[in-house]
């Protein structure tokens, strides 16, 4: 038989799994051969090497690329291999099976459309073999089929391939994976790889070449609503171009988008391309895109565009099952970095509900600390809200990475939404938001016209600390430098827009601080920069800070805290002051922190042209 | 959706992601195929745009005709090339007589070291895909080398859902692959699609031989091939068991592995 040449129609990864020494390269290497797929040469190559080394020749050095690998006969890191076969292009995956490079298996399986999971007939269903078959179906590989090799071994007897079958049937029920088919093999013989074996007559299934063929192409996304993450902002040119890739769904010109957490909205003008010709009009899941909007908006990377009656989730916490890969174990209350689609977001372990060891999947409760190559329910909590979707319904919106020290460490498939306590208000805001009715003149004609953008300096502290006093000196300066700033006291509206209420309703701290939010909101629509104090609320700073974050979303807060001497600062604190007696210093200080998070441009009159860095 | 318009897009994809997390990032041009379907698909990432600058390890032993072609696409699109050179090597009469692995350490891999020390580079996007040979099968997308350059394919980095490492102590650098996919057939397949103009020393000029790949002159040998077009190497790759690499003398015994672990593209 020889590889076919047909133009392939279509194209399907796989991954090759299993415990170690259970024979994947050698499948892999046999599936090659027999299918005569293997560049001229390549046999003759590694037969040489072999001989050259005095040791015998094996199908799996061909694809054992390191020396270290073949002298050690196991497979170190994932390979990507090739091959045609009934107008398909199979990229095949071989994963190792080693217990330590697990890390690399994950990689590998974590690009797979469907698995091909092999046991060793004699020594039956062992650790790696359960673990990797939960894994892949944490990865959300569902498309199984299970190969039990080195029949040679036990006389291609069929109740020991039966007893393995119901065995690992069993434990996949567990998962809710059905396998493909169960293929009795001897990789090295070459039976049921790609030739039906006479040895074994009393098996009547597929042989492994077409187990792959009955592998099924997943094409559904476009169908599912649509999710757009922005991956950067692009201002080469006259255009401005959000670019991204579409993950589920579809958008075409003209559509009305809404980007999540920051609730702003805008119809497609154009979708970019370079040398497409006609300009595309759509685009749908898959495809790496530009488009234009019909208004200028402040949109950063991370956000999610979606459609309004089908927005993502928005929170700070969710619960998840995550598996973990780091040198150090993942611990609860440690901060990570938590990516999603195209957010990054500071993060940290709320709660470990409980480990789920992945050998027998039995279940640990209690646990403070998750360890290397471990699996685990928890609730995270990011420091700022974001969007995100549940795995079940979306696949890459619905999971995420989480990073320690320079390198991906672990990875999740995200279970249930965490409700957090800023949830009422960010409703408000985005019910708010969604039906703003807005004028001609758009926030970035306002921050072009006014030189810097809005944004709120919210200054918390206890009485007699010098607050009213620094945000009055910070107001002067902003003032005396050309920038548009206000000061903004929750006591003018205690007299003014609340003077209609009672004493209970003004001893309501919680809606005292939604009004004074709202009223901000109003003026950051001006392009004004806030400058505020926040003693009437008799909450706490930091739940102060959280309210008006949510509400003024996403212009920045800049919170500022005073003390008489040094303390601990409320969460969520930027700069902290602690019994100043230099208040120029500290007002400079201010104006050098709106600097740097691109409030203000560097140069007075210069137009800022960078986006919010929140 | 077609093949060559999905491997487009994860292409695309990756080089954003690369534009957007490295401040000093360039791009390897050796105008052979592969990296200049690449460089194209760059401008297809940002737009008609190159916002970064393309490298050339210059060895002195390419072929004439690449140079001339190199010098035509920076001009036509207004490229930002930077030319590498190890003189002191070349001064000093390197060449491949002394050992293939030798000149290469010596004029690729120690002249790309070079030039990203001088300019400080912390992504290098390179054109290598998985089915050219061996170690580039187990390559990652963004992967990253050490103070010198070398490659710990021992330990290599967690990769998942297009989660991509972007995170490294100074003084190393990530190389990346947005070509690890692609195989040399494809390659072809997005030539002609796109319509990429490349260097004719692919196809037959009459005597019966092309190129399959391009490297230095001394080091790169023609296969027997009569094809003169696009569509002529297509059908021939659909055909051909022999390997792409078979022509270049590096590849002999375990030089790629030697080579790449320390740093080789």
């Amino acid at each position: 038989m020889t590889a076919t040449t047909a133009k392939p129609t279509e194209h399907l990864n796989i991954v090759l799994v299993g415990h170690v020494d259970h024979g994947k390269s050698t499948l892999l290497g046999r599936l090659y051969a027999d299918t005569g797929s293997l560049p001229d040469g390549r046999l003759e190559k590694v037969q040489a090497i072999c001989r050259q080394q005095g040791k015998e020749f094996e199908y799996a050095f061909l694809f054992d690329a390191f020396l270290e690998e073949q002298e050690q006969g196991i497979t170190i890191d994932t390979a990507r291999t090739f091959f045609t076969w009934n107008t398909r292009q199979y990229i095949i995956i071989d994963a190792p099976g080693h217990k330590e490079f697990l890390k690399n298996m994950i990689s590998g399986a974590a690009r797979a459309e469907a698995a091909l999971l092999l046991i060793d007939a004699a020594e039956g269903v062992r650790e790696q073999s359960i673990k990797h078959g939960y894994l892949l179906s944490l990865l959300g590989v569902k498309q199984v089929g299970v190969v039990v090799n080195k029949m040679d071994l036990v006389g291609y007897r069929q109740e020991v391939f039966e007893g393995i079958e119901t065995e690992y049937r069993d434990f996949l029920a567990q998962l809710n994976v059905v396998p493909e088919r169960v293929v009795p093999v001897s990789a090295k013989y070459g039976d049921n790889i790609v030739t039906r074996s006479e040895r074994m007559s009393w098996y009547r299934g597929p042989t492994v070449l077409e187990t792959l063929g009955l592998f099924r192409k997943e094409t559904a996304r476009a169908e599912q609503p649509l999710r757009f993450p922005v991956q950067d902002v692009y201002k080469f040119d006259a255009r401005r171009i959000l670019a991204g890739r579409v993950t589920a769904g579809r958008l075409k010109v003209g559509d009305r988008l809404v980007f999540s957490p920051s609730n702003k909205t805008a119809n497609i003008k154009s979708v970019e391309a370079f040398n497409i010709e006609p300009q595309p009009i759509e685009a749908q899941a898959g495809q790496s895109i530009g488009i234009t909007l019909d208004e200028q908006i402040f949109i950063e990377r991370g956000e999610i565009a979606s459609r309004q009656d089908e927005i993502p989730l928005v929170s700070t916490a969710f619960r998840a099952n995550l598996f973990w890969l780091g040198r150090r174990p993942l611990e609860r209350g440690k901060k990570y970095v938590l990516r999603l689609a195209t957010r990054e977001v500071d993060c940290e372990v709320a709660a470990i509900h409980r480990i789920i060891d992945a050998a027998d999947l039995n279940q640990r409760q209690g646990a403070s600390a998750v360890g290397r190559n471990e699996v685990a329910d928890l609730t995270l909590r990011a420091k700022s809200p974001l969007s995100f979707d549940l795995y079940g319904s979306f696949e890459t919106t619905g999971r995420f990475v989480l990073v320690d020290d320079f390198d991906i460490a672990g990875g999740g498939i995200i279970t249930e939404l965490v409700h957090d306590e800023q949830e009422f208000l960010r409703d408000e805001a985005r019910r708010r938001d969604f039906a703003w009715v807005k004028g001609e003149v758009g926030l970035e004609e306002r921050a072009q016209h006014f030189g810097h953008r809005a944004a709120v300096v919210l200054v918390t502290g206890a009485a007699h600390t010098g607050k009213s006093f620094l945000a009055r000196k910070l107001e002067a300066f902003l003032v005396a430098e050309g920038r548009h700033a206000y000061l903004l006291d929750a006591e003018n509206l205690r007299r003014g827009l609340d003077a209609d209420l009672s004493q209970s309703q003004k001893a309501d701290s919680a809606e005292m601080v939604r009004r004074y939010g709202e009223v901000a909101r109003l003026l950051i629509d001006t392009g004004l920069i806030v400058v505020s104090t926040t003693n009437p609320f008799g909450l706490a700073h930091h739940q102060v800070i959280q309210a008006i974050r949510t509400l003024v979303h996403p212009a920045p807060v800049i919170a500022v805290h005073m003390s008489k001497t040094e303390e601990e600062p409320p969460p969520g604190t930027d700069l902290h002051f602690a019994g100043p007696k230099d208040f120029d210093a500290a007002a400079r200080r201010i104006l050098e922190e709106l600097k740097r998070k691109g409030v203000l441009a560097h140069a007075i009159g210069a137009k800022p042209t960078f986006q919010y860095s929140i | 959706m077609n093949r060559l318009r999905q491997l487009e897009d994860q292409s695309v994809y990756i080089l954003r992601e690369a534009y957007k997390h490295f401040d000093n990032l360039a791009m390897l041009w050796s105008m052979g195929k592969d990296s200049t379907v690449l460089l194209w698909l760059a401008r297809k990432a940002f737009l008609g745009h190159v916002p970064f600058p393309l490298l050339h390890v210059d060895t002195s032993y390419k072929i004439p005709a690449m140079i001339e072609y190199r010098d035509r696409l920076a001009r036509e699109w207004r490229l930002n090339l930077v030319i590498g050179q190890n003189k002191e090597a070349l001064t000093a009469g390197m060449n491949h007589t002394l050992g293939r692995v030798t000149c290469c350490t010596a004029l690729k891999t120690d002249a790309l070291k070079q030039l990203v020390e001088e300019k400080g580079y912390t992504g290098i996007i390179l054109g290598v895909r998985a089915d050219e040979e061996g170690t580039r099968a187990k390559e990652r997308y963004f992967s990253p080398r050490d103070k010198n350059s070398e490659w710990d394919f021992r330990d290599q980095p967690p990769e998942l859902w297009d989660q991509f490492k972007t995170a490294f102590p100074e003084g190393t650098h990530i190389r990346i692959h947005p070509l690890l996919d692609w195989t040399e057939l494809n390659i072809w397949e997005y030539i002609k699609l796109e319509n990429i103009p490349f260097i004719d020393l692919y196809l037959d000029r009459g005597d019966g031989t092309r190129y399959r790949s391009l490297g230095c002159a001394p080091c790169t040998f023609p296969i027997k091939s009569t094809a003169k077009t696009v569509d002529e190497i297509i059908e021939e790759l659909r055909h051909t068991t022999i390997a792409e690499r078979s022509g270049r003398a590096q590849d002999e015994g375990r030089g790629m592995e030697l080579l790449r672990k320390d740093g080789y593209m």
